[in-house]
C-alpha cells in the first residue's frame, strides 16, 4: 500500500540552504532514492541529486539520512515508519555544489598521491604468477565502489576542515594496504602511510566500517594491519633492527 | 568561526548531528561500565588483602610477587621488598594491554573523549591530531604488551590448574571457584589471541600466505577470534572482575566454595 512520506530536504548551495518540507506519494518496497526522484518529477524540478545505477554499485548517491550517511538506493522506505519525517541532506564532509550534489573532488587529488602497483620482472616464460590464496586477500578491498562515505563519516576530517591537507582517509588506506599485501609489488609504501597519508590521525574508531555498503572490514582488515605495518617499519624497534641484520624487505621505500 | 560540519563552503546546516537513534547509548553504557571497573579495579588492586582463599588467587594478583600471604606466590617474591599492593607489580600489564588493545581504544576514544561520540555525531574539540603525537603515540607500542599479556595469560592457566586442588594441596578437587577461574582464563585466552597484533604477528604481516602455509592457518584461526574481540573484551573485563570478587567474597568468609568433587 503506499503513503505520502513526508521528506525533508537541504536545498542549496555554498552561499546557503535550508531544509525544504515536502510530501511524496511513495509505494511498498521502494527506496529513498524513489522518493527523491517522484520529488524531483513532481515538485521540484530544479532538485540536483547525482545517481547513476540504482543498484548499490556505482557509489553515486551517497547522502545523509537522518544524520547517518548512507545510499539513497540501497534505504528501504520500510525501515523506517510510515509516520516517520526522513531528512536527506549531502555528505557534510565535502563543498556542497548544490542541493545533494557534493565536489568529491578532495577523494581523486589523495588517490594520485599513491604510488601505483610496480611488479616484479616477469618469470622467464613470460607470464607472473600468484596464488589463489594470495590474490583473494585483496579482493575484499577491490569491492570498494567508492561511494566516500568512509571518508565522509571520518571526524579527522569531517569534523576538523584543517585536516585534509595531511589525511588522506579510510578508502585510501585500503588502497595503501591492498598494495602493501599484494605479493608482487616491489613498493614499500609503509613510511609514506604514516608520514603523507596520515595513518597515525586515525583513532580507529571504525565508522568507516560502519558505513560501508559493501560491508568492507575496512578498520579490521586494512587500517590496523597497516599501522601494524607501520610499525614494524617506524616505531618496532625489534622488527627494525631483524630488517637490518636478517632477512631485507626486498621492495624499494617510496 | 566555523568549523567542523559548519565549515565554509560545506552545506550549511545548522544541527551538528540529524541522527535521531539512540546514538548516545553505546557511549553512555561504555563510559558506565568502564568507570564501574576502574573504580571497583582500583579499590581492589591497591587494597592489599583479601586476595587467595585457597586454593585460589584473585587474577588481580597472579602471580603474586610482593610480599604475598603464605601460599598465593607460586613464583616467589621477588619483588618481596615492595612496600605497595602486589597487584600493582604485575597489573600494567593487562592494563596497558587493554587501554593499547585497538577494541578498547575505539571503546574509550567514543565514550571518554567523544572523538567522535558516535558516527556522524560531531565531536566537540577544536583540535584533533589522532595518534601521531605524544601520548597517544605510544599505543604503538601495544603488540610489547601484547607479549607481556600472554605471559600473564599462561600463569593465570597454572591458577586455573591448581584451582583443581583442595585447600590442603590434594588434586582432585573442584569447587565453584574453580569454574570460575577456568571460565576466566578462557575468556582471558579468547581476547588475548583475538588481538589485532597477534593476527599480525601469526600471519598477517606476510605478503605471501602460500609460503607459509602454517602461518597461514594460525592466521586464519586467529582471524575468527579477532571477528569477536570486542565480544572477548568485554566477556574477559566482567570475568575478571568477577573472579576476583569471587575470590574477595571466600577470603572475607561471606560464603564457602560449594564443591563439586
Amino acid at each position: 500500500m503506499g503513503y505520502d512520506l513526508r521528506l525533508r530536504v537541504w536545498r542549496g548551495d555554498r552561499s546557503g540552504g535550508q531544509l525544504g518540507d515536502y510530501s511524496v506519494p511513495v509505494e511498498e518496497g521502494e527506496v529513498v532514492l524513489d522518493a527523491i526522484h517522484r520529488l524531483q518529477a513532481t515538485q521540484a524540478g530544479d532538485l540536483a541529486v547525482r545517481w547513476n545505477c540504482k543498484a548499490g554499485k556505482c557509489g553515486s548517491c551517497s547522502a545523509e539520512i537522518n544524520g547517518r550517511p548512507r545510499l539513497m538506493c540501497m534505504t528501504r522506505l520500510s525501515d523506517f515508519e510510515e509516520s516517520e519525517t526522513i531528512t536527506v541532506t549531502p555528505v557534510r564532509t565535502f563543498p556542497v555544489i548544490r542541493d545533494l550534489v557534493t565536489d568529491v573532488s578532495f577523494n581523486y587529488e589523495k588517490a594520485k598521491q599513491v604510488p601505483a602497483v610496480k611488479l616484479t620482472p616477469r618469470d622467464p616464460d613470460g607470464k607472473r604468477r600468484m596464488m589463489q590464496v594470495d590474490v583473494e586477500r585483496g579482493q575484499e578491498f577491490r569491492k570498494c565502489i567508492e561511494c566516500f562515505l568512509c571518508q565522509n563519516v571520518c571526524h579527522v576530517v569531517r569534523d576538523h576542515e584543517e585536516n585534509k591537507e595531511a589525511f588522506a582517509g579510510p578508502r585510501h588506506f585500503l588502497r595503501y594496504a591492498e598494495l602493501d599485501m599484494h605479493p608482487l609489488d616491489t613498493h614499500d609504501r609503509r613510511k609514506l602511510a604514516q608520514d603523507v597519508a596520515g595513518l597515525g590521525m586515525c583513532n580507529i574508531t571504525k565508522c568507516c566500517t560502519e558505513v560501508c555498503p559493501e560491508g568492507i572490514h575496512i578498520t579490521d582488515n586494512a587500517i590496523i594491519p597497516m599501522k601494524e605495518r607501520v610499525v614494524d617499519r617506524k616505531f618496532d624497534p625489534v622488527t627494525w633492527l631483524g630488517s637490518k641484520i636478517g632477512r631485507r624487505d626486498p621492495r624499494d621505500e617510496v | 568561526m566555523s568549523y567542523g560540519v559548519r565549515s565554509p563552503g560545506r552545506a550549511q546546516i545548522e544541527q551538528k548531528t540529524l541522527r535521531q537513534d539512540r546514538w548516545w547509548l553505546y557511549p553512555a553504557v561504555t563510559f558506565t561500565v568502564f568507570m564501574a571497573f576502574i573504580v571497583y579495579a582500583t579499590w581492589r588492586a591497591f587494597a592489599g588483602h583479601d586476595y587467595y582463599s585457597a586454593p585460589y588467587l584473585s587474577p588481580f594478583y597472579s602471580p603474586c610477587l610482593g610480599s604475598c600471604v603464605k601460599g598465593s606466590s607460586d613464583f616467589g617474591q621477588p619483588f618481596g621488598w615492595w612496600p605497595l599492593s602486589a597487584a600493582l607489580i604485575v597489573l600494567i600489564f593487562p592494563l596497558g594491554f587493554r587501554m593499547s588493545c585497538y577494541y578498547y581504544r575505539k571503546a574509550y576514544y567514543r565514550s571518554f573523549w567523544l572523538s567522535p561520540p558516535a558516527c556522524g555525531v560531531a565531536e566537540p574539540h577544536t583540535k584533533y591530531t589522532g595518534e601521531s603525537r605524544f601520548p597517544l603515540i605510544l599505543n604503538n607500542i601495544h603488540r610489547y604488551f601484547f607479549y607481556a599479556a600472554v605471559l600473564v595469560a599462561v600463569v593465570l592457566s597454572y591458577d586455573a590448574v591448581l584451582a583443581f586442588r583442595d585447600a590442603t594441596g590434594h588434586w582432585g578437587h573442584m569447587g565453584l571457584g574453580t569454574l570460575v577461574l577456568v571460565v576466566n582464563v578462557v575468556l582471558i585466552w579468547a581476547y588475548t589471541l583475538g588481538c589485532h597484533s597477534c593476527r599480525h604477528a601469526v600471519g598477517g604481516r606476510l605478503r605471501h600466505f602460500s609460503k607459509h602455509p602454517l602461518r597461514y592457518k594460525a592466521w586464519t584461526l586467529v582471524s575468527k577470534l579477532n571477528a569477536n574481540h570486542a565480544r572477548y573484551a568485554w566477556l574477559s573485563l566482567f570475568s575478571v572482575a568477577l573472579a576476583d570478587l569471587y575470590v574477595y567474597l571466600l577470603a572475607i568468609g561471606a560464603f564457602s566454595d560449594p564443591r563439586f568433587f
